[in-house]
């Protein structure tokens, strides 16, 4: 996979947009120095790049993150720190945005430099087991909503198709015909499939720009 | 919708909602439960349904009570403050016999508490939240496939005895992921010959009310409505037990802490310990009898709960005493991991043996 400076992850609430966040900035990592991930998630107060926090230390990757996620305090509030993502040409970013165009709005505020500078991509992730976009039309007017909110234009397409843990290789060998409809009506290519990394050796050479995850880790036992 | 899809809990209790019939939801944002909110207002419009946000959760229940006067079926949700605050309108949807679905997706208290998952409103949804003699059926899920089949379940009870029902659900089952189906028989809404519908000059009135200006005949109907909850009692109760048949420790739990102590019920068997499982699917009507005859051959029952100790106390109630039964007990937010129930339980197995 190949990065420019910004990588915007967008879509649908619940397509799994912070799993790829994560994932995408470890392979950042591998292959730049000044890598960043940041959290711009104003919708959802749980499950956030947070979780992951002591593997960014490890690694190296600095977080961008309001300072109340995962916290009681339920207040849709942005990172101070936000704004170096265009201020800071030296750091190769990867935004992990919100759900829909409720969590677009907050990408709208930096988006204008991010076009200006025109150093970036903005990738769609679709799961065509999400009820709300099970269709390709759906997914339509989700992308319109996000463009809207955001002021920003996607570039390419994430197919994450999943049913969370109990995804098998059929489901997602199964989504490759609904992200190729997905491709030809957005005029977007798909620049990653990505799956759980349990499946990689079933799925590796089967299916387009393979992007094995480690999934970010639920409350064990549950 | 009979394939398989990937949904939060909260969004699985929308479509099952939505599934039974339901086109009109009154409600007003709070974390842990928005989801359903968000949900119906997407999809509500698209099938000439009612999604309403209103000024406060005092005005959504009141617009449940309206709504389900005219014999549709209607639902409302929040999470524990904003409950509290339909409390009102609960007791006079108790006390007028209408049908009707409350979700609480539980969060910690008292007070603002915080967003993080718990079940500190058992006492308020088995106990009667609001003023007066009366209950709610409780239904309490722990899956998001269960999220979505007792929402149905919800809708059908509520309509075969005039009862509003409660599901309590928590911030964890309404926010987790699951794949989910959804290709269950629905009983439709019945006929409702009490419905304030108009009467078009063809019938007398129909009163819906609940007020008595006489002390006898509030009295009639109190005593008419417990016996609509004592047949309640003895049809509707809905447990799942595990492992019980032998075991000398039985883990009495529900929702979330149930889907932990499962796991942990299972390390122990692996470990030696003969220990069980009894899950209350129903919370009122409570499994007693389950529990009477769990009393009967094992040697110690503990609740796991995510509150001070409420269940604990239809625990002791249902098994008289006869077994003692002890309390293992997060808060706040905060879930037991599966190793800290299963140490509780070593534990306890050995001040068993004696």
């Amino acid at each position: 996979m190949e990065f420019k400076r910004v990588t915007i992850i967008c879509g649908h609430y619940g397509s799994g947009k912070t799993n790829i966040a994560v994932n995408m900035a470890y392979e950042l990592k591998k292959q730049k120095e000044n890598a960043t991930i940041a959290d711009l998630d104003i919708v959802n107060p749980y499950f956030r790049t947070l979780d992951s926090e002591e593997d960014f230390k490890k690694r190296g990757i600095r977080l961008i993150c309001s300072p109340f996620a995962n916290s009681n305090i339920d207040a849709p509030a942005l990172p101070q720190e936000m704004y170096s993502i265009t201020d800071d040409r030296r750091q190769n970013v990867i935004i992990d945005v919100g759900g829909d165009d409720r969590g677009a709005l907050a990408l709208g505020r930096i988006s204008g430099a991010i076009v200006q500078e025109d150093d970036y991509d903005m990738y769609m992730v679709i799961n065509c087991y999400r009820p709300l976009t099970k269709t390709v039309d759906e997914l339509l007017e989700v992308r319109d909503e996000i463009e809207m909110a955001g002021r920003i234009r996607f570039t390419g397409i994430i197919n994450n198709s999943n049913l969370g843990r109990e995804t098998t290789r059929e489901d997602v060998l199964a989504s490759l015909a609904y992200a190729e409809e997905a491709s030809a009506k957005m005029k977007l290519n798909i620049v990653a499939t990505s799956y759980d990394k349990r499946l990689d050796e079933e799925l590796k050479n089967r299916v387009p720009h393979p992007f094995a995850m480690e999934l970010q880790k639920m409350i064990p036992g549950i | 919708m009979s394939e398989k899809v990937l949904m939060k809990g909260n969004e699985a209790i929308a479509e099952a909602a939505i599934i039974a019939g339901c086109r009109h939801y009154f409600g007003y944002p709070i974390t842990p439960q928005t989801e359903i909110a968000a949900y119906m207002a997407k999809r509500m419009p698209k099938i000439g349904g009612t999604f309403l946000q209103a000024e406060s959760e005092i005005a959504a229940i009141n617009m449940v009570y309206g709504v389900a006067a005219t014999g549709k079926r209607v639902m409302t949700s929040s999470s524990s403050p904003g409950i509290s605050l339909k409390q009102e309108g609960i007791s006079y949807l108790a006390g007028c016999d209408l049908p009707a679905l409350i979700v609480n997706a539980q969060r910690g208290g008292p007070g603002l508490g915080g967003i993080q998952p718990s079940q500190s409103d058992y006492f308020q949804a088995t106990k009667g939240g609001g003023h007066g003699d009366y209950h709610l059926i409780v239904l309490a899920p722990y899956s998001v496939q269960e999220m979505a089949e007792l929402t149905i379940r919800g809708f059908e009870l509520a309509d075969k005895y005039r009862i509003p029902t409660m599901i309590l659900a928590d911030g964890t089952t309404g926010q987790m992921m699951e794949p989910v189906t959804f290709d269950f028989a629905v009983k439709q809404a019945p006929e409702k010959p009490w419905a304030v519908t108009g009467t078009k000059m063809e019938r007398a009135h129909n009163i819906i009310n609940s007020l008595y200006l006489q002390a006898d005949q509030l009295e009639k109907k109190n005593f008419e409505r417990f016996e609509k909850y004592r047949l309640i009692e003895e049809n509707e109760v809905m447990y799942q037990e595990y492992l019980t048949e032998d075991a000398d420790i039985i883990i009495a739990a529900t929702g979330i802490a149930s889907r932990v102590a499962l796991s942990s019920v299972e390390k122990a068997r692996e470990k030696g310990i003969k220990a069980g499982l009894i899950r209350p699917i129903t919370l009122w009507p409570f499994p007693k009898a389950a529990f009477a005859k769990a009393a009967e051959h094992c040697k110690q029952i503990i609740a796991v709960e995510l509150n001070m100790g409420q269940m604990i106390e239809d625990i002791k109630l249902a098994t008289e005493f006869k077994v003692p039964v002890s309390l293992y007990n997060r808060t706040g937010g905060i879930i037991p991991d599966v190793y800290e129930i299963l140490d509780y339980i070593e534990k306890t197995a050995e001040g068993g043996k004696r």
